[in-house]
């Protein structure tokens, strides 16, 4: 009989232990998440860079400075089996004086102690060649070459599309309310869509594991608070864009604040940090205050400050922080098959495939089980076709296969129709309840360009609303509908009342 | 890949493109006409209201109307045309050789001509741009064109309770819009201390409905978890700063953003093309042609007019300096004069003028005045207007007589002076 599994949380953390407790045979594994799409907690909406691991202090963060270094070589692995999108551009952790020069050299030495190749610290000139968009006050930076930039919400997708292409099922929109306990062992979840069976239950429930965890009884006391990290996102078209992961001296409570030039080509600045009350857990807004202060040290770390005109979005995330930045990483046996994989911050995102392995070697020790390994386990996912990222000699191949791709939906990000459908067609098969219009955006990046949908949102919809047949103001923009009903809508209500 | 061969390449079947790809098949240029859509028209097709061609039909037609008017011309003259056509990039191969790369569904296409006129219209501007900051319940926020789509293109209300944050004539004809669908119209803000919109939409699209406008102020900050449920506004002052004390929130489910059109010109800054920082736009020559030889724009790509009529006027002056372009191999080396922009104008177009021909000048103020004159000083031209307005562009027809004593200048300058 195989152990029945239940993830609960279906962020990078959850999504990445599925996929590795899906290469064996003992387990039955369900992925549980209350959003109607994966990865919409802290792992959306964040700097995107696997850390290179030289800022963790082993003697006081274990955990995070092991996992760190090891999940950034991971990752290298699972962006090539998965089809992720990455960078690997180095990053430079710049100082303005020698105040912050002596902070600097404190992690060249935190570097030797954690084994993390290559770090150093380059001086005016050279550092100016190795990055011109660098601001001319800096008088140096730590350089770790192992640093890279990821798509972190097309990463989730990855996971999970090949996580339930092992056998893992995912329940979206599925809240889980308590944990049945009974004779000392994890029963099962309660839910909002009912009871959900289980010999073993993974909290990987980010900003919400607190709750999660004291509904098992562990660890009293343990608390997540909210830290909300606010950014600006520029168009690509800006003009200085960083060719390497730029940032300030990490603080006490941040790593400081980064200019990198994404994945997808745009500039962005940030994070904030702020601290918010144990009960925020969803006050993802942004604040004048916060804005300001990124504009501040855009300034700071940039050659030239981007131009005010070329914002295209703003937006902020919440990340879960754990009791003296302690993650609570842990295989209860009272009750037994409670796992606590809790309060994961950063570099928890860097960390998660080896945090991954990590809970499975846990379960494999605590619970005394033979894993054995699956025979036919398929490591590889390939993503969307997309016409935006290829040759037109490429697409023209292409289109003479399928017309659609032909046939441009999103003009800023040049994504086609084909990739629109596609990416309906994945999420069905994943099982997703609802085919949101956010759901698609991050999947194929439509709308993520200058005009942020204003073009194609409607255009979107309408082939959301043909291929999942339903009507036109009935499909989900995140959470609610994108309008309240047909024009007449309320002239009849009127008239009826 | 199929490669074909133009004189002319109009990008954009709005009424600019139309337009202008009517006008060059008319002086005989090999015109192809690229429209991204499955349909020709452009916006005008869903403004089912009327003030369109009053100048350019003599009669006051819908949005709607005034395209089918222009199909009618269309399909007399016969221009070739191509749907779902995507332009992705232009290469410039020579001065009168351009290659626009077209996705398509029949495959990716490389046009080559010799002149392109660009007319991609404008886009409009995002809560980002205009420094909204709060939630993102993604439900609830819309710009004003899509809420518009929505309407009268899908059939379907987005909300019922509306806050249009932009006094331009798109969010005061939404508003009008909402109204008229029993939605209840709870204000306009308008950052400015004046109207962005025309008068005549003014009254006849709030005045007559009662819609509160609120001058001076701004939608600061969007509160709602998973779709908008109010927007906090506060009064400005002179310096457009939000005052802390004059604040305050108006519950609504929907916010539509009018908040301003900017040109759509990504693809041209791509190649290098100068852009003026007043329209957004690039700047041109009387020809309406930019710094790249051989490439015209018109309408709202080039600067964002208020009458459909304006728009396809420039249309037309693009693909005239497109025929002038084919017929010569280029322009000819004229000695160009700056329009400069003097006392109350915020932008004009052309940037250049010759003073060897007739022209049309577009300008904006940047203030309201009244009882104006209009002048160049240089030219000892004068234009009296009763009353000008940043919401309405001023048109003036120059001929060449009157330009004549330029042809001595390095520049001409536009003003506006009280009288």
């Amino acid at each position: 009989m195989k152990m029945k599994v239940v993830i609960v949380g279906a962020g990078v953390v959850g999504s990445s232990i599925a996929r590795v407790l899906s290469m064996y045979d003992n387990f039955d594994i369900i992925l549980v998440e209350k959003e109607p799409d994966v990865g919409w907690g802290a792992s959306k909406a964040n700097t995107s860079i696997i850390h290179p691991g030289h800022e963790e202090e082993p003697n006081i963060h274990p955990h995070r400075a092991k996992l760190c270094k090891e999940g950034n070589r991971l990752w290298r692995q699972w962006a090539r089996e998965l089809d992720i999108p990455v960078k690997w551009p180095g990053e430079l952790m710049i100082f303005y004086n020698s105040e912050e020069e002596k902070i600097a050299r404190k992690y060249i030495e935190l570097a030797k102690s954690n084994n993390i190749p290559g770090v150093r610290i380059f001086y005016q000139e050279e550092l100016r060649k190795m990055e011109p968009s660098i601001n001319p006050n800096a008088i140096g930076a730590v350089y770790a070459p192992t640093a890279g930039i990821i798509s972190p919400f097309e990463a989730v997708i990855a996971i999970v599309e090949n996580a339930v292409d092992n056998g893992v099922r995912l329940l979206t929109e599925t809240k889980v309310e308590g944990i049945k306990i009974a004779e000392g062992r994890v029963r099962g979840v309660m839910t909002n869509m009912g009871f959900i069976e289980a010999d073993i239950v993974i909290n990987a429930a980010g900003i919400y594991s607190d709750e999660i965890s004291s509904m098992a009884g562990v660890d009293s006391g343990f608390t997540v608070r909210p830290r909300r990290g606010e950014y600006l996102l520029f168009d690509e078209d800006i003009r200085i864009k960083p060719e390497r992961i730029l940032h300030t001296i990490p603080t006490p409570i941040s790593k400081g604040v980064y200019a990198i030039t994404t994945i997808h080509g745009n500039l962005m600045i940030g994070p904030t940090a702020e601290d918010l009350s144990v009960e925020a857990k969803e006050d993802t807004s942004t604040s004048e205050i916060g804005l300001e202060y990124l504009w501040n040290e855009a300034g700071k770390l940039l050659r030239e400050p981007p131009s005010r005109t070329k914002v295209i979005r703003t937006f902020a995330g919440l990340r879960p922080e754990p009791p003296d930045g302690h993650w609570l990483i842990e295989a209860y046996t009272e009750p037994f098959g409670f796992i606590n994989v809790a309060g994961i911050r950063s570099p928890g995102f860097t960390s998660s495939p080896a945090l991954a392995h990590h809970v499975v070697n846990l379960i494999k020790a605590k619970y005394d089980i033979n894993l054995v390994m699956k025979r036919k386990w398929n490591p590889y996912r390939s993503d969307i076709a997309k016409v935006g990222h290829m040759s037109l000699r490429e697409a023209d191949k292409l289109i003479s296969e399928n017309p659609d791709y032909g046939e441009i939906v999103c003009y800023c990000k040049t994504v086609s129709k084909a990739e629109i459908l596609e990416a309906i067609k994945r999420m069905k098969k994943i099982g997703l309840k609802t085919v949101t219009l956010d759901g698609i955006k991050f999947r194929t990046g439509a709308g993520l360009g200058t005009c942020q949908g204003s073009f194609c949102r409607c255009r979107i919809a309408l082939l959301i609303s043909k291929y999942m047949d339903m009507p036109l103001h009935k499909v989900v923009v995140k959470k609610k509908p994108y309008g309240i009903g047909e024009v007449k809508e309320l002239l009849k209500t009127e008239r009826s009342e | 890949m199929i490669e074909l061969d133009y004189d002319t390449i109009v990008i954009g079947a709005g009424p600019a493109g139309l337009a202008s790809a009517i006008k060059a098949k008319e002086l005989g240029l090999k015109t192809v006409l690229v429209e991204n859509k499955d349909i020709l028209g452009g916006i005008p097709l869903q403004c089912i209201h009327p003030g369109f061609g009053l100048q350019y039909f003599k009669e006051d037609l819908t949005g709607t109307e005034f395209i089918y008017r222009l199909f009618d011309k269309m399909e007399k003259i016969g221009v070739e045309y191509l749907l779902k056509a995507h332009v992705y990039s232009v290469e410039l191969v020579a001065h009168n050789e351009k290659v626009v790369n077209v996705i398509t569904p029949k495959g990716i296409m490389r046009l080559r001509s010799k002149t392109i006129v660009y007319t991609v219209g404008a886009r409009e501007k995002s809560i980002f741009e205009i420094n909204i900051i709060g939630d993102r319940p993604g439900a609830g926020i819309y710009t004003a064109g899509e809420a518009q789509t929505l309407m009268d293109l899908y059939g379907i209300l987005p909300g019922k309770e509306i806050v249009i944050v932009g006094s331009g004539d798109v969010g005061l004809i939404m508003a009008r819009r909402f109204a008229l669908e029993g939605a209840k119209v709870k204000s306009v803000i308008e950052l400015m201390p004046y109207p962005g919109g025309t008068m005549r939409n003014i009254v006849q699209c709030l005045q007559d409905y009662s819609i509160p406008l609120y001058l001076s102020h701004k939608a600061i900050r969007i509160i709602g978890n998973e779709r908008v449920e109010k927007v906090v506004v506060a009064k400005v002052d002179e310096n457009l700063k939000p005052i802390e004390k004059c604040k305050f929130e108006i519950p609504c489910d929907t916010v539509i953003l009018a908040a301003g059109l900017v040109p759509n010109v990504s693809i041209l800054e791509k190649i290098g093309m100068i852009m003026d920082p007043c329209t957004g736009g690039p700047m041109v020559n009387e020809f309406l042609e930019t710094n790249v030889p051989g490439i015209f724009v018109a309408g709202n790509a080039l600067v964002v007019n208020d009458l459909v009529d304006y728009v396809v006027e420039q249309g037309e002056q693009a693909a005239e300096g497109a025929f002038y372009f084919v017929q010569n191999n280029g322009l000819p080396t004229i000695n160009w004069k700056r329009v400069v922009r003097g006392r109350n104008i915020r932008l004009i177009v052309p940037h250049y003028i010759s003073g060897e021909r007739d022209i049309i000048l577009y300008a904006r103020v940047q203030k309201p005045e009244k009882n104006v004159l209009v002048t160049i000083p240089e030219i000892a031209w004068k234009m009296k207007l009763s009353n000008v307005r940043p919401a309405e562009m001023i048109r003036a027809k120059l001929s060449k007589t009157t330009l004549e004593s330029a042809r001595f200048e390095d520049k001409v300058t536009v003003e506006v002076n009280t009288q």
